[in-house]
């Protein structure tokens, strides 16, 4: 018994001289220099040396316009994103002045105090009128701005031309359409999936139910409420599953697929059909299928009607914890330039978040035309909410449609108890 | 004074084991996510807040009956296998014992993530041998709940079962060879042997090997992760590591994260302390 009691009493030293749980002091820094070194954190993309080439660019003509200033930029990688801005949020002495962020990020990151507010600095931006709506939604959390929209994504129907052709098929105009036509493709070529989609596909789901009037949830600012579970999301969730079925997409096969799985079938030549992104072109292009496919905007459900698609892509923000305020604002503004957006559309293929200058890149490149008709048409955006994050990872939408194609629950049911957990995240997270 | 020889050991415990364990307990009493780390909120005391909104989650209690059947399915399957074969290699030639020991240190060596991928490969029911040589066309194997679940025991059992087949080898080769032939020529059979005379000499080692097997196994989480995709359809394969990473842990909540590591801890150790308690009361001191 001796020895407990002396380990009890280690421990008790031990206990005693540990405090609590650390937190950080990540306030502004109070302190706005105006010569010194800034420091950029943007992604790491696939083929990375085009997009260092148009951000050498405006940090040269930026170190030339602020004497005694110098710009390191780190390109991070996308995978381990979370940590690294995390990290940087905890420890405001190693953190960098400008970083690149995912734009479903931003009312996390502004929660966890890490984003200054540029506000005042992005209405009086001669160049921010022409920012498209969603994409200045997409920055702003509460009223107030949170940083400037780099480029957009958005997801529109790939098709099988040299299929379509074969079996005598026409392009869907109507959400109706598109589920006859993937099951007409199906019942035709028993080896490929109609419409190829994914239980765990959120981003490929939500079109089906804004276009059908639904909304993931409805509200402003901190109050968010759940919407899911509206007969209007309901009629769009049925629509959606419908797809998983052996007429179209088996529901053994399909319920588990990611966006990248379906895309990843369809590049292989296995469907007929994918909703798939800007950015998923490459992986289209050095698939099977190349030369064998075009894209056009996903349907809606009034026949003609293009429906509202996931405004994804990335910000531009400066953070809190910096020390040249001003000069890191004016970073940002270049960094998120018409011109350099331009430039970065040749470069990369990412899409403008303005609307002039996406419209110039359409007339150069007719491959985006679809999904800057898709843009062009309407966007939706996930709540700018700090939930948002945990109904996210807590697969809350993929475990719904996943009950229902695998015939757990009905939509009703499923719909009910999804909305239910996002009320429980909204209300957890203020 | 003995204790200042002990002293530097107790010191790396305490470090290395009683204050992580202080802050986990701590943590989970207090409201502490990404934004009170990087000071945007201030932390708060909770009380056991966080403790009751998990056990008020019907899925948390879901998750740990699945957890603790899976879990006590693995051990069983595990020590099975590794008993049984190490049984075998003591009674193998050396060349295919040398082939028994490879195979096994190969699955053994192999990475949890790599291992999953390729059994997930051998599943798969698009380009999978397995559903080819069994003639099953193309069977989803992670669809149905119990199948998913089989299939990560497969591979469970697979990465764990060598760790018990060389301890218990190495168990069963310094048994003395009189008392394995005194029970031969009495005539006993060979699960008697196993039974009667093998597995009481080798109960210390099994007695590892069974709390080691135990720990791992209700620990898994690469497995599920990787086989199922996070957790299986509409999460019907999530076990409680999984499960704490995604309500916690991806979305920063470190205090619910916390109070779920809390419980796997307090209930390890009952299982440990009860399943000690009954090796004791059977008279045997370890």
């Amino acid at each position: 018994m001796k020895l407990s009691v002396r380990l009890a009493a280690v421990a008790a030293v031990l206990v005693t001289a540990a405090c609590a749980p650390q937190t950080s002091g990540n306030s502004t820094s109070g302190k706005d220099e105006q010569s010194g070194t800034l420091r950029v954190w943007l992604f790491q993309e696939v083929n990375n040396k085009p997009k260092e080439q148009v951000v050498q660019s405006v940090v040269d003509s930026f170190e030339k316009a602020h004497e005694g200033t110098e710009v390191t930029v780190e390109y991070i990688p996308v995978e381990t994103r979370a940590q690294r801005i995390k990290a940087a949020f905890n420890d405001p002495a190693s953190a960098p002045d400008v970083i690149e962020y995912g734009n479903t990020d931003t009312a996390g990151y502004v929660k966890d105090g890490g984003l200054e507010d540029v506000t005042k600095d992005f209405t009086s931006w001669s160049e921010a009128k022409d920012t498209d709506p969603t994409a200045k939604q997409s920055v702003t959390v509460d009223g107030k701005i949170y940083g400037a929209p780099y480029f957009v994504g958005v997801r529109a129907l790939y098709y099988r031309t040299d299929v379509f052709d074969q079996l005598g098929l026409d392009v869907p105009k109507s959400q109706a359409e598109l589920i006859e036509t993937a099951q007409r493709i199906r019942a035709a070529e028993p080896d490929l999936y109609g419409l190829v989609v994914g239980g765990a596909y959120t981003y490929g789901a939500m079109p089906f139910i804004w276009a059908n009037g639904g909304e993931l949830a409805t509200g402003k600012g901190g109050s968010y409420a759940a919407a899911i579970d509206t007969p209007d999301a309901q009629k769009g969730i049925t629509a959606y599953t419908s797809l998983f079925g052996d007429d179209n997409c088996p529901a053994a096969k399909c319920a588990g697929m990611t966006g990248n799985d379906t895309i990843t079938a369809f590049a292989s030549g296995k469907a007929g059909m994918a909703i798939g992104g800007d950015f998923s072109h490459q992986a289209v292009e050095a698939g099977a299928v190349k030369g064998k496919y075009a894209v056009v905007p996903l349907p809606g459900v009034e026949p003609g009607s293009i429906a509202p698609a996931f405004a994804g892509g990335n910000n531009i923000g400066v953070l809190k914890s910096t020390a040249h305020r001003t000069l890191a604002v004016d970073l940002m503004k270049r960094l998120a330039s018409k011109q350099t957006q331009g430039e970065l559309f040749d470069a990369m293929g990412f899409l403008p978040t303005f609307t002039d200058v996406r419209g110039q890149v359409a007339e150069r490149e007719p491959f985006v035309k679809p999904f800057v008709q898709t843009l062009a048409a309407d966007t939706k955006f996930v709540p700018a909410s700090p939930a948002w994050a945990q109904i996210d990872s807590s697969l809350v939408l993929p475990t719904m449609f996943q009950e229902i194609v695998s015939g757990k629950k009905g939509v009703a049911a499923a719909a009910g108890d999804a909305a239910q957990k996002m009320d429980d995240a909204f209300g957890s997270a203020g | 004074m003995p204790w200042l020889y002990l002293a530097p050991a107790l010191v790396v415990i305490g470090g290395l084991l009683v204050y992580p364990v202080y802050q986990l307990g701590l943590i989970s009493f207090l409201e502490y996510t990404q934004a009170q780390v990087s000071g945007g909120e201030p932390t708060s005391f909770q009380g056991f807040g966080n403790y009751a909104r998990l056990f008020g989650d019907e899925q948390f209690w879901q998750v740990l009956l699945a957890t603790v059947l899976f879990a006590a399915a693995c051990v069983v399957s595990t020590l099975a296998a590794g008993c049984a074969l190490a049984v075998l290699l003591t009674r193998v030639r050396a060349v295919p014992r040398l082939a028994l020991m490879l195979a096994a240190l190969g699955a053994w060596a192999t990475p949890a993530v790599t291992g999953s991928t390729v059994w997930l490969l051998l599943f798969d029911p698009d380009f999978g041998p397995v559903n080819r040589i069994l003639g099953l066309g193309d069977h989803s194997w992670t669809y149905g709940r119990f199948s998913a679940f089989f299939l990560v025991l497969l591979e469970v059992v697979w990465c764990s079962f060598p760790f018990v087949m060389v301890t218990v080898y190495a168990g069963i080769r310094a048994v003395p060879t009189e008392v394995l032939e005194a029970a031969a020529l009495d005539g006993a059979s060979q699960w008697r042997i196993w039974r009667s005379v093998l597995a009481p000499m080798l109960r210390p080692i099994l007695v590892i090997v069974t709390i080691q097997s135990v720990i791992w196994d209700f620990k898994v989480f690469t497995q599920i992760y990787v086989m199922t995709n996070g957790g299986g359809i509409a999460g019907q394969n999530l076990v409680l590591n999984v499960y704490a990473y995604q309500q916690a842990f991806a979305s920063s909540q470190y205090s619910l994260g916390s109070a779920i590591g809390v419980v796997m801890l307090l209930i390890l150790l009952a299982v440990t302390l009860v399943y000690l308690r009954l090796l004791r009361r059977q008279g045997e001191e370890l």
